[in-house]
């Protein structure tokens, strides 16, 4: 059994950034239904769950399928609390076997990156073809390289 | 390319373009928007509607085994629903919303499901002629334009592998069995055929929307392009079963190369859409009885994390169970 | 690709009910007798929860309670499979063709499910009971009864936790869930001495059954961390004689088993 640490068995808090943030933290009210283009240009937002009466927060699941891999995202789910969110992870997301270690997470807890700031995020690494062990073609053949 | 010089709407329609996917926080024309959270809730809502009919006969089931297969089928389905509600809420509308919107009677759900479940065959065709019908539907759609839409379906098509397959070899056992039961699998092979037909939704000219969906990379066919692939695959499996499609006017087009049925009595497929089919007010209330008679118990485990939250901070709820 | 792995399944390699019906292992009368017991509690219940699937009070616990009563049937095919191997007679000729009197379930599985809070203090007593009866049921001298045992321990280990869970959350929820889980202990305790009454079939199989009277005390401190927990108690209310281990049962039991075996009863022989 899973104890009421949300943080997985390792111990280390599951970053999410850029293309890996789940879905559902990405885009729930934080970036309104209503609003075409009101992405505004803040480069980090917190996303608020949405607050109906008695209704239970969203979390993000985190499958590790076997020992040796990460945890991937699975899907979300919605639950009380941290202890049930993990209960429900289980009986949701590894009813065919498919994990072997959970984590859940707040989706309100993930911080994204601001899929406005694309270009000042993510353009930089760009052609910088040198961190690469395929732009060095003279060494090309020799063993052991 | 830089985010920041193109416009929203560029920039969605270079995605489209591209045939790449769009993210829960690109921007999105408005249509678009509304038009996937109408279809991805409705699609939710036809799966937690849909366990009811199969849910019918969980109690009946004629085996233990049986028994174990369906209650794990209609316990997929709402997990289907659940990842289905998912994909909607990255779009702004809460799961709460959704529910309240099914059990008011504003949203839709696919009609089939207003049908009732007579016999055990009806297990057989449900998995067999829904599903399938349904798998046709979905395999496109885990190219879906929208990310999380497209991933839910990944997900549900694998589960739903065994969904046809345990349908098609329940009528196998009873087209294989007593005068009876054979009897019973071509009773509810007649009964279940035009509708699973009609869940491609009406014909193409009549599909006003389709076309949208199909420009966004929604849709990937057409109803009748689904319609016809679907009649050809069943036109087949049927003579393994050595019973038959209530159908006489099943061909081949060599032409047009699209299997073609006899026709479809969309009158009667309006009447149930619009609320008058035998099931629907039976569906929905034992819907609306689910949601309230659980309103207490979810309220209770709210007030429960609040007050955890409140009194021992994040982290420290319950020590176990105290079971161990 | 890391990406497929969180969609990755396997059908896993335990135990299945299949197993035990293809060894062709020969249970005696006695220890058939006892399976039997074991078989018609796990079906009884398991009957009774499926009703759940699609009436649950969110999505989430339609899914948990659907993975209990998945389990369960999966431990009644097992014991059954194995009570019928005595005399030639498979899962379903036991679970369809006997009758009222045949059955040996204990009153409290055939409780009706109430409303949610009654079906989790049904779970809370069944999920402890079997938790401790499993954990020495593993160690039978019958190896047939202990493999099934084995892999049983486990998942009531988890349906324990999921009726503790609740069991917490009813009980400091609100004043309504509060109010609705003391009423719900006060109608479940009645039938819950049954599941420990010793008889002479438990005492005559040794070493290879499980003494009911054994499990009571940590049955009891189980419960009572839960209750405790949850600022409850063990309700003073008095006990029911059961007498489901010798057919006699409660008023519930015909209504369900009318239902159960309705379709199978309408066509004798067929197969499905």
């Amino acid at each position: 059994m899973t104890g009421g640490s949300t943080t997985g068995d390792d111990g280390s808090v599951p970053v999410t950034a850029g293309s890996t943030a789940p879905d559902s933290a990405t885009g729930g009210t934080g970036t309104a239904p209503t609003a075409a283009g009101t992405t505004a240009g803040q480069a980090v937002i917190p996303v608020a769950a949405p607050a109906l009466a008695a209704a239970w927060p969203l979390w993000e699941v985190f499958v590790r399928s076997s020992r040796g891999l990460s945890h991937v995202h699975a899907g979300s789910l919605h639950a009380p609390d941290a202890d049930m969110a993990v209960r429900n992870a289980r009986d949701l997301y590894t009813r065919r076997n498919e994990g072997v270690s959970l984590w859940v997470v707040p989706a309100s807890a993930i911080i994204a990156s601001d899929p406005d700031a694309k270009g000042r995020f993510f353009e930089s690494p760009q052609g910088k073809d040198y961190r690469h062990a395929t732009y060095y073609t003279k060494s090309e053949g020799v063993k052991h390289l | 390319m830089s985010g920041e010089t193109m416009s929203g709407q560029e920039h969605f329609d270079a995605l489209i373009a591209a045939d790449a996917r769009v993210e829960p926080r690109d921007w999105m024309p408005e249509g678009y928007r509304k038009t996937l959270v109408r279809q991805i809730s409705q699609h939710a809502h036809s799966e937690i509607i849909g366990m009811q009919p199969e849910a019918n006969w969980i109690t009946r089931a004629p085996s233990l085994k049986r028994k174990a297969i369906l209650m794990a089928k209609v316990q997929d389905e709402a997990g289907h629903g659940l990842y289905l509600y998912s994909a909607a809420e990255t779009l702004g509308t809460p799961r709460d919303q959704m529910t309240a919107d099914l059990i008011a009677g504003k949203a839709r759900y696919s009609s089939i499901f207003n049908y009732p479940t007579l016999t055990w065959a009806d297990m057989g065709a449900i998995g067999w002629l829904v599903d399938g019908a349904a798998i046709c539907n979905q395999v496109p759609l885990c190219r879906a334009s929208y990310g999380p839409y497209g991933r839910a379906m990944v997900r549900i098509c694998k589960e739903e592998s065994f969904h046809q397959r345990q349908g098609f070899e329940i009528l196998l056992e009873l087209a294989n069995g007593t005068a009876a039961q054979r009897d019973m699998a071509q009773d509810a092979i007649n009964r279940w055929y035009a509708p699973s037909l009609m869940m491609f939704g009406p014909p193409d000219e009549d599909s006003p929307n389709s076309r949208q969906s199909m420009a966004w990379n929604i849709k990937r066919f057409s109803n009748d392009e689904l319609r016809s692939r679907f009649v050809g695959m069943i036109v087949e499996q049927v003579k393994v079963l050595g019973l038959t499609l209530p159908d006489t006017d099943i061909r081949y087009n060599e032409e047009t190369e699209r299997w073609e049925h006899g026709p479809l009595d969309w009158k009667e497929f309006s009447e149930v859409l619009a609320g008058r089919g035998p099931c629907n007010s039976q569906r929905l209330a034992r819907r609306r009885e689910a949601h309230e008679d659980g309103a207490w118990v979810r309220e209770a485990a709210a007030a429960y994390a609040a007050r955890q939250a409140g009194s021992v901070g994040a982290g420290a709820v319950s020590n176990e169970t105290g079971a161990a | 690709m890391s990406s497929d792995s969180a969609t990755r399944i396997t059908p896993g390699n335990a135990l299945r009910p299949e197993d035990i019906a293809a060894a062709g292992t020969r249970a005696d009368r006695d220890t058939a007798a006892y399976a039997l017991r074991l078989g018609d509690d796990a079906l009884v219940l398991a009957q009774r929860l499926g009703w759940w699937i699609s009436r649950a009070p969110e999505l989430e616990e339609d899914v948990a309670l659907g993975n209990i009563a998945l389990d369960l049937i999966g431990h009644a095919r097992s014991f059954l499979s194995y009570a019928g191997s005595a005399d030639g007679r498979t899962e379903d000729d036991l679970a369809y063709w006997r009758n009222e009197t045949e059955f040996r379930s204990a009153h409290l599985v055939e409780q009706p499910n109430g409303d949610f809070a009654r079906t989790i203090a049904r779970q809370l007593v069944v999920s402890f009971y079997q938790f401790e009866l499993y954990g020495s049921l593993q160690h039978s001298a019958d190896p047939t009864l202990a493999a099934i045992a084995a892999k049983a321990v486990k998942e009531v280990d988890y349906h324990r936790d999921h009726s503790a869970q609740w069991v917490l959350r009813l009980g400091l929820g609100t004043a309504e869930s509060r109010g609705r889980m003391i009423r719900a202990l006060e109608l479940t305790w009645p039938y819950v001495g049954e599941l420990f009454d010793d008889d002479e079939l438990a005492a005559s199989l040794g070493d290879r059954a499980v003494l009911p009277s054994s499990l009571k005390p940590a049955f009891d401190r189980g419960i009572a961390a839960v209750l405790r927990q949850a600022e409850l108690e063990v309700p003073a209310v008095p006990s029911a004689p059961g007498g489901g281990r010798r057919g006699q049962h409660s008023e519930h039991l015909g209504y369900l088993l009318a239902e159960m075996q309705v379709l199978a009863r309408d066509h004798p022989g067929a197969a499905w």
